[in-house]
């Protein structure tokens, strides 16, 4: 089936709306016939007129109003409309949001969904293209979603809304808006790619070029980042005669080690992948995890990519160069795959 | 876990003020009394370091939490502040289970977690960052009012918490979505060791107005006059299930947290001569206010017996978490 991640996702919306009226959606120009910035609502506003709260231009007390509703019963969605003005809610989630069910002694729960257009790509400048998610995975009580077009971002937006007892932050990488979904379901075939899916409920995805047997480098990727890893993977098979796994977690917090670490007992090597900046990252977890806990499987250091430390240019040559690219994780494979560790015997695998 | 009190058959503050046959003023003097004792004795448990952290008193202030809340029913929300031990007294009726957690105890309101501004009971809440709780209570008057249950709810601010940005946010979507919510603004004078003219320009009443909500002030510490004065208030409020701002001009006796108190003297004695405990003991007869004295302190020293008999919670035993629960030294993690 050929679906977009926006109809996807639009189309989840829909379905949750007409199946559960505790679900409500808040946010900034909500209304259609403009269905939100990213026409994520398409037709909500028509069909459920007293559900969709087109809100002004106060994200804090947005975000805050859908805490007490979800507090009262309510399922809220909350839509960010750029990402980036998350932080203009940060209280709200640091202070409030992730306090509530635990600081009551769990009287209470929290279920809400905020939903945020992260990335860049699209010549959007410094505060309408950023990645900020990696400050939010370290407030604990808040789970982070990234679906990616491997997973069906739909289905994982019903079950953080209906399922999830957590407050969940939805990041929808903007440029996947438009992408066919490349739904893989577990030990079928996605073009030459052998698949695996975790049975987590927020899943992971495990492509693999070689039925899982052999692989020389593990490349973990979420959200945008996802497609960008798998076209540096086929590169270097074709360029190189690398064979990378790759392993798309949709749940960056907590992180899904598991698939993770059944990849690198394959393969030695891992470079961990996303758009926002480096420093105190995504990345910078992944790999303290899989070092404090299984140190052994690493053959090699590890690597990050990531976007440079600056704002994300307007330009496209700046921002180009400034984001993670295809070519920059050819080249960290490239570099781990030739940098051996010399305080260990390996043990050659595959 | 028994309690050291014995929790009222009625759970809710209106139906109990009704319920009770006595005339308002011993009612409320009651409320009054309890307060102040509650709170006059945990800063002797502070001196004598059996509380944890800090506490921001409420002496002065009392008649409010009595004007309010004993206009609440058994689905009204209050959401309170930092300053919240006369709020939930008046709410709950439980000094045991409040000063069971002001001792950090497993049985206390939250078992320990939250301490003296992070509290949760039935439908009253509690945090401790200005002005955050303001949008959270708008939304929980939205939610009831969209579930159809007909509560409304009333959130506490202070004349310092007029200066965070999310309080106006609140006021304009509480108007724009028609929430049943009273914003009520506590105006004491000072914020922590700011006196309200260094930290508030203009007009606080206008702000509320601003939005397009009916609002309000009173210049009073008489429990009676205030109690009658939120009693149209409330009304309104049910009846149009629309929010209402109102200012309460009084004034915090005590210091900000404990032992912090810089003010001139000259004013906290000018104010003294005005506050709410004296002015409605003042209405009963001297026997009447004598057994109301006895029966309060009694409480209070129940609720001190039975919270020092509680055990604390035992560290482990930290509940819920979304992230697996993992050592502090990762390096233990491994396999």
């Amino acid at each position: 089936m050929s679906q977009t991640v926006l109809k996807s996702l639009n189309q989840a919306l829909h379905d949750l709306m007409a199946r559960d009226e505790r679900v409500v959606l808040i946010g900034e120009d909500l209304l259609d016939p403009y269905g939100g910035a990213f026409k994520v609502v398409k037709g909500l506003s028509s069909l459920y007129p007293e559900r969709v709260f087109t809100s002004p231009i106060s994200e804090a007390g947005f975000t805050g109003i859908a805490s007490g509703m979800a507090m009262r019963g309510l399922r809220p969605i909350v839509e960010i409309m750029f990402g980036d003005f998350l932080m203009l809610a940060a209280d709200q989630l640091l202070n409030h949001i992730t306090k509530y069910r635990w600081m009551y002694n769990e009287q209470v729960t929290v279920p809400m969904v905020i939903r945020a257009p992260m990335g860049a790509r699209r010549g959007y400048g410094p505060t309408h293209s950023q990645s900020i998610e990696k400050h939010f995975i370290g407030m604990p009580g808040l789970r982070v979603v990234a679906p990616s077009p491997f997973h069906d971002p739909g289905a994982l937006l019903t079950h953080a809304v209906i399922h999830d007892d957590e407050p969940v932050i939805f990041v929808e990488n903007k440029l996947m808006y438009s992408r066919l979904l490349k739904e893989a379901t577990s030990n079928a075939r996605l073009g030459d790619l052998f698949v695996r899916v975790s049975a987590d409920a927020y899943p992971t995805v495990t492509l693999s070029y070689d039925a899982f047997t052999h692989a020389d480098v593990t490349l973990v990727a979420y959200g945008g980042m996802a497609e960008i890893a798998e076209a540096a993977a086929e590169k270097l098979l074709f360029e190189d005669e690398v064979y990378c796994e790759l392993v798309f977690p949709s749940c960056i917090q907590p992180v899904a080690l598991a698939p993770i670490l059944a990849s690198l007992a394959r393969s030695g090597h891992l470079v961990v992948c996303e758009e926002g900046s480096q420093t105190a990252g995504w990345g910078a977890e992944v790999v303290a995890q899989v070092s404090t806990k299984a140190f052994d499987l690493l053959q090699q250091a590890p690597a990050r990519v990531a976007a440079m430390e600056y704002p994300i240019a307007n330009t496209r040559t700046l921002e180009d160069f400034i984001l993670p690219q295809v070519d920059d994780i050819v080249e960290a494979v490239r570099a781990t795959l030739s940098k051996p560790r010399t305080d260990q015997l390996h043990v050659v695998r595959g | 876990m028994s309690n050291a009190i014995k929790p009222h058959p009625l759970p809710d503050p209106r139906t109990r003020f009704v319920a009770d046959a006595r005339p308002s003023v011993q009612k409320l003097y009651e409320q009054v009394a309890l307060i102040r004792n509650f709170e006059e004795r945990l800063l002797d448990l502070f001196e004598a370091g059996e509380l944890f952290g800090t506490t921001h008193c409420y002496i002065g202030q009392e008649a409010n939490a009595a004007g309010i809340i004993n206009h609440l029913g058994v689905d009204d929300i209050v959401f309170s502040n930092h300053r919240c031990h006369g709020h939930f007294l008046t709410y709950a009726d439980r000094p045991d289970l409040l000063m069971g957690e002001l001792m950090g105890r497993a049985s206390g309101l939250v078992g320990g977690r939250g301490g003296s501004q992070h509290i949760c009971h039935s439908n009253f809440y509690s945090n401790g960052v200005q002005g955050g709780i303001v949008p959270a209570a708008t939304g929980m008057a939205l939610a009831e009012k969209i579930k159809g249950s007909g509560a409304v709810a009333v959130v506490f601010l202070g004349d310092g918490t007029l200066g965070q940005g999310v309080v106006y946010e609140s006021l304009n979507m509480a108007s724009l979505w028609g929430a049943p919510v009273v914003f009520v603004v506590e105006n004491n004078r000072w914020a922590q060791s700011t006196p309200v003219e260094r930290e508030l320009a203009g007009d606080m009443v206008a702000r509320g107005a601003a939005f397009g909500i009916d609002a309000g002030q009173i210049d009073s510490t008489d429990a009676e006059e205030l109690y009658a004065h939120f009693q149209v208030i409330f009304e309104k409020v049910r009846a149009t299930n629309r929010p209402h701002f109102e200012v309460i001009h009084t004034y915090r006796l005590c210091h900000h947290s404990k032992s912090d108190d810089m003010r001139p003297e000259d004013e906290i004695a000018r104010f003294r001569a005005n506050e709410p405990l004296p002015k409605l003991r003042a209405r009963l007869a001297p026997a009447i206010a004598q057994r109301i004295d006895e029966a309060v302190a009694k409480r209070v020293d129940d609720a001190i017996v039975w919270a020092r008999a509680q055990p604390f919670p035992e560290p482990g035993g930290l509940g819920h978490s979304l992230i697996p629960p993992r050592r502090k030294s990762s390096s233990l993690d491994q396999p």
